[in-house]
């Protein structure tokens, strides 16, 4: 019966959080800590911490911890497959309505519009982050170094 | 269809598994080292066909790193491409979590698992503004674009307007733009 909740509640979260990352934590809290009372509040701001502090994307932290806290193991596989099934649905008729559609005027038109959109959304998910990145003079030194490297010589991440 | 690129379904996994292991906070801040992996290493995607998949995966439900993932997967080797970027972005979050879960308590008191995680926050804010730069710059974006961009940000950093609703608004808004352009040339012409 956990599984089953489990599986219908992180198929709900994957279904209607639309922005990802932070515009998905309302949703997960209204099912994780109203509804089936599995996280106190507490425990859930705790979560969220630590979802922010290891990599990845947010809303799959939540589900392998809060699956591994439910049902163990299996708990885990079923909320973190349960919280990506949408997506694999949607993107998979996005993609083959725009194979469709490819070469039509109106998509290209569409896409062109788009790209300063998109450019201003990173802009302001650089706000975003900004007041709990740099903090004080120390991480702004990390800041201007790392950007250096990563911009200027061109450094990739992983070597 | 043109998901005829064919590449290995496992070089998508590897690829995939870094952009999962190496982004933290999630959202838009996996978009720089997506954009690495895809568009700058690998060659996979040009720079404007990845912004594409960007709006595309911010425009429907679901994390965005892992609607980005399905869609390139798809894209660049069909449905055994989608499933395996699928799998490595979320394997990282995965095993980690599972770590997490037995031993969060403890590590949690520990002063220097903060001081790594300033370190690396500051090191996110340098990504995205090397990532806007590049975009920018690729796009060769001119002054109405700019102008867009600065209204975007604007009005979704302050007043907290939804990002599909400012995606759907550039989109079809820049159709209606080009359909009247084209009806008043056409109107010129008859003349």
């Amino acid at each position: 019966m956990h599984l089953l909740n489990l599986f219908i509640s992180f198929f709900k979260i994957g279904l209607f959080s639309f922005g990802g990352g932070y515009a998905m934590i309302p949703m997960i809290k209204t099912e994780v800590v109203q509804i089936n009372s599995w996280l106190t509040n507490s425990e859930f701001i705790d979560m969220i911490a630590v979802s922010q502090m290891t990599p990845g994307p947010i809303a799959i932290n939540l589900a392998t911890y809060i699956g591994f806290q439910v049902n163990g193991p299996l708990g885990a596989v079923v909320s973190t497959l349960a919280v990506i099934l949408p997506s694999f649905i949607i993107m998979t008729i996005i993609y083959l309505l725009v194979s469709k559609l490819k070469g039509s005027k109106y998509m290209d038109w569409f896409f062109t519009g788009l790209r300063p959109v998109i450019a201003g959304l990173i802009v302001s998910a650089i706000l975003m982050v900004l007041p709990s990145s740099i903090v004080d003079i120390k991480t702004f030194i990390i800041f201007a170094l790392s950007f250096v490297l990563v911009h200027f010589k061109r450094f990739t991440q992983f070597l | 269809m043109d998901g005829n690129k064919k590449i290995n379904p496992i070089k998508l996994f590897t690829s995939f598994f870094l952009v999962g292991a190496f982004t933290f906070g999630g959202g838009i801040a996996m978009i720089p080292v997506i954009e690495r992996e895809v568009v700058t290493k690998n060659k996979w995607l040009e720079n404007d066909e990845f912004l594409d998949v960007i709006a595309l995966a911010q425009s429907s439900p679901g994390p965005l790193a892992v609607n980005t993932s399905i869609y390139l997967g798809y894209k660049l080797a069909s449905l055994p491409g989608a499933i395996f970027s699928a799998l490595g972005t979320i394997l990282p979050s995965f095993l980690i979590m599972l770590l997490v879960a037995t031993v969060f308590t403890s590590i949690r008191s520990l002063k220097i698992v903060d001081s790594i995680f300033m370190g690396i926050r500051a090191c996110v804010v340098s990504l995205l503004l090397s990532a806007i730069i590049s975009i920018t710059k690729r796009s060769k974006f001119k002054i109405p674009s700019y102008l867009i961009m600065l209204i975007v940000t604007l009005i979704v950093s302050l007043y907290g307007i939804s990002p599909i609703f400012v995606i759907l608004v550039g989109g079809f808004g820049y159709i209606l733009y080009k359909l009247i352009s084209l009806k008043f040339r056409r109107d010129e012409n008859v003349r």
